[in-house]
């Protein structure tokens, strides 16, 4: 690029807002399609074609509804926890290598930032909870804080592994690192850790736990919790923290292509980077919403069982593997 | 209400820990209607559960003693909107039984065959209902998909699609033609592959099984404590089906098994009623078999019914559980008293015992696993 730095942040920061804007609202679209289709119904088809417009007209909808802050809440955190919820999230897009080319700042600690950013979700939807004066929200809240405290560990030691075997910090770098056909990714560097599919499935399980995602969403519980800590929110108070449920979704399925599916490398070699990039990214979305729609919720104690039991200890296995095979070979 | 001894005083736990009071209900996804359980809490534990019910009381008995026989006839199926045919059942028996009403071999043939059409499809909506509380949206469509097909069927012989009133004094009040018979042979050819389906897809999954396995166990004695009958007291082991206790119609010239469990958990129950749609098919296809020719309807049946002076008593095997009217004439062409045994009552009743120390989502799949309609506990 070419521009000059201040009008390259601009035009960056346009492009992930909109990024971010059109993944959420038409995630929502995908969402429903595919919940609809694993339903054996058609989904929406009233406004524009195949329901296209759906998203907007919900938009539209939630904007124009008055935010009500219930007279017992913490007027100024029940505020400001959706912005605290969004920021992050699109912040973390920033550090994303969506192509050689096109990405919006590149340094050598971006994986830091990255889950530095995420865990900020944590707070906000404490906050969010926390401030409404709910019981309901509240209850959501405290699963929500040992929900993500339990999934951080593994998470963080998934990505140690994986940050031994690559060596850098830096996302472009590791994507560059994998570029020359699929067997080079990550998921299948089996000489540094022969359990690395392993690994990425541990990776993908606190995924959906970290973003609150069926079956580990025990931050809205629908049937337990009505809304958990969402409850009282209104308006485009909710709307904020679905889009930023969505935003984490991308943040952390873009993650999980550069970590491990290769980033922007084609696996054979064909068409431009950049629908390599989206392609992996949006049949990991696809995935996710895949799992959502045919499991049950899980208890909240398995939920954290399943952590500290199994994730942990199957997480700490390949980190002392990998690190016995970089030293051996 | 004085509570009872064993209960923790209210505000602290034995350790001295603060409790809330967290109400659940009138208007909660989980509670399925206007059901609202006040539940004290420590933590997400509970320690006390007590049902506050009457949300949608609509004096049905007070309406069926204000009323003669037949005027009452639509009633019973709003009571329990989900199992009509069974409750159209119980109040015709029992006025068939009060007036000495003899009922042609046709009608009760037609009687078992809707009623237990009506119990598959009480069955399928509480299999999605229940599965829908645990979190799995995905298997209430497939469970209304397959419904709508039963309702479809009943829809053409009845004319309604939920509340049934079909029964008659003496009969039903239309015979069934080919299109409801071959539709009734079609459905059982059909379903019994859904069954299989369901239970590969949903009862072996990991998710669904760690949830419902070794959750909510019933005592058969805490079912007798609070009188709960129909699968919740048959998944604590209790073989108790009034078809075959206290037999009615022509259910003793079938054959079908009471399926009971002795794990006495949510999977007891679920098993229970994945058992009995089974089960249910087997009768429908037994009494289509045997279905004889003649009249659907008693030929002389009073039209003002005065049945002689007594008490009289009829029970019936809804989908939830034992339904029974209690019937004491005075000789007129209106009821004296008629009492309404509503299943759910009793089931909705020991759940406050049963829910104690439990967690939250753990006391809502028990709560899922007893098939509450609320109408049908507040009559």
């Amino acid at each position: 690029m070419t521009l000059p730095e201040p009008y390259r942040l601009l035009a960056y920061l346009v492009g992930i807002l909109t990024f971010v804007g059109l993944n959420a609202a038409y995630l929502v679209w995908v969402e429903r399609k595919v919940a609809a289709r694993i339903q054996r119904r058609p989904g929406p088809t009233e406004v524009g074609p195949e329901g296209l417009l759906q998203p907007i007209a919900d938009a539209l909808k939630l904007t124009s509804k008055q935010v009500l802050v219930p007279p017992q809440a913490d007027r100024v955190l029940f505020r400001l926890a959706p912005l605290v919820v969004v920021a992050p999230a699109m912040m973390c897009l920033a550090t994303v290598p969506f192509s050689a080319a096109l990405g919006a700042m590149d340094f050598n600690l971006a994986l830091v930032l990255v889950f530095a950013l995420g865990s900020i979700n944590v707070l906000a939807i404490l906050l969010g909870g926390w401030a409404s004066r709910n019981k309901y929200a509240i209850i959501a809240a405290a699963r929500v804080v040992s929900q993500n405290v339990a999934y951080e560990v593994p998470m963080l030691l998934v990505v140690i592994t994986l940050l031994m075997v690559t060596g850098t910090m830096s996302l472009r770098e590791i994507v560059e690192q994998q570029a020359g056909g699929f067997w080079r990714w990550n998921i299948l560097r089996l000489a540094a850790n022969p359990l690395m599919p392993v690994t990425f499935v541990v990776f993908f399980i606190c995924m959906l736990a970290e973003t609150n995602r069926a079956p580990f969403d025990m931050a809205e519980a629908e049937s337990e919790l009505v809304a958990g800590a969402f409850t009282e929110y209104a308006g485009m108070g909710f709307g904020v923290f679905f889009l930023a449920e969505y935003a984490n979704i991308v943040v952390g399925c873009a993650l999980a292509t550069i970590l491990f599916f290769g980033g922007w490398h084609s696996p054979v070699g064909v068409l431009p980077g950049l629908f390599w990039f989206l392609l992996k990214l949006y049949l990991l979305i696809f995935t996710v919403i895949w799992v959502r729609w045919t499991f049950p919720r899980t208890q909240f104690y398995k939920l954290l069982n399943l952590s500290w039991k199994v994730l942990i200890p199957i997480s700490l296995v390949t980190l002392v593997l990998t690190s016995a095979m970089l030293k051996l070979f | 209400m004085q509570p009872s001894p064993n209960l923790i005083p209210t505000g602290t736990t034995e350790s001295g820990r603060e409790t809330f009071v967290l109400n659940l209900g009138p208007q909660h996804p989980a509670t399925h209607g206007v059901l609202r359980i006040k539940l004290e809490m420590d933590g997400e534990y509970i320690l006390r559960a007590e049902p506050v019910i009457g949300y949608i009381h609509r004096m049905h008995e007070k309406m069926g003693e204000n009323r003669t026989y037949a005027q009452f006839l639509p009633n019973p199926s709003r009571i329990d909107y989900l199992s009509a045919m069974h409750y159209c059942h119980a109040h015709v028996g029992v006025v068939e039984r009060a007036a000495g009403i003899e009922v042609p071999p046709r009608a009760e043939y037609i009687r078992v065959i809707t009623s237990e059409l009506n119990r598959i499809s009480s069955h399928l909506l509480w299999f999605g209902a229940f599965l829908m509380d645990l979190g799995a949206f995905t298997p209430f469509l497939y469970a209304f998909d397959d419904r709508e097909k039963v309702v479809d069927l009943l829809e053409g012989i009845t004319g309604a699609r939920l509340t049934y009133c079909y029964y008659r004094f003496g009969g039903v009040c239309n015979d069934v033609d080919d299109a409801f018979l071959t539709g009734t042979r079609d459905f059982v050819k059909y379903m019994r592959p859904r069954l299989d389906m369901y239970r590969k897809l949903v009862t072996d999954n990991i998710i669904f099984r760690k949830r419902v396995e070794g959750i909510g166990p019933i005592s058969p004695e805490l079912c007798r404590k609070y009188g709960a009958t129909g699968p919740v007291i048959r998944g604590s082991n209790v073989p108790c089906d009034v078809r075959r206790t206290e037999p009615y119609s022509i259910y003793p010239e079938l054959e079908f098994d009471i399926p009971h469990f002795p794990e006495a958990d949510c999977m007891a129950r679920y098993r229970v009623r994945m058992e009995e749609i089974a089960q249910s098919l087997r009768i429908i296809e037994q009494a289509l078999d045997k279905l004889p020719a003649g009249p659907h309807l008693a030929p002389k049946v009073p039209k003002m019914i005065k049945p002689p002076p007594g008490d009289y008593y009829f029970a019936v095997e809804a989908a939830r559980g034992r339904f029974a009217i209690r019937l004491v004439s005075d000789g007129s062409e209106i009821p004296w008293r008629l009492k309404l045994r509503a299943p759910s009552f009793s089931n909705l009743s020991l759940f406050g015992e049963a829910c104690r120390g439990m967690l939250l989502p753990d006391a809502l799949a028990l709560l899922g696993s007893l098939d509450l309609v609320i109408p049908d506990i507040d009559r």
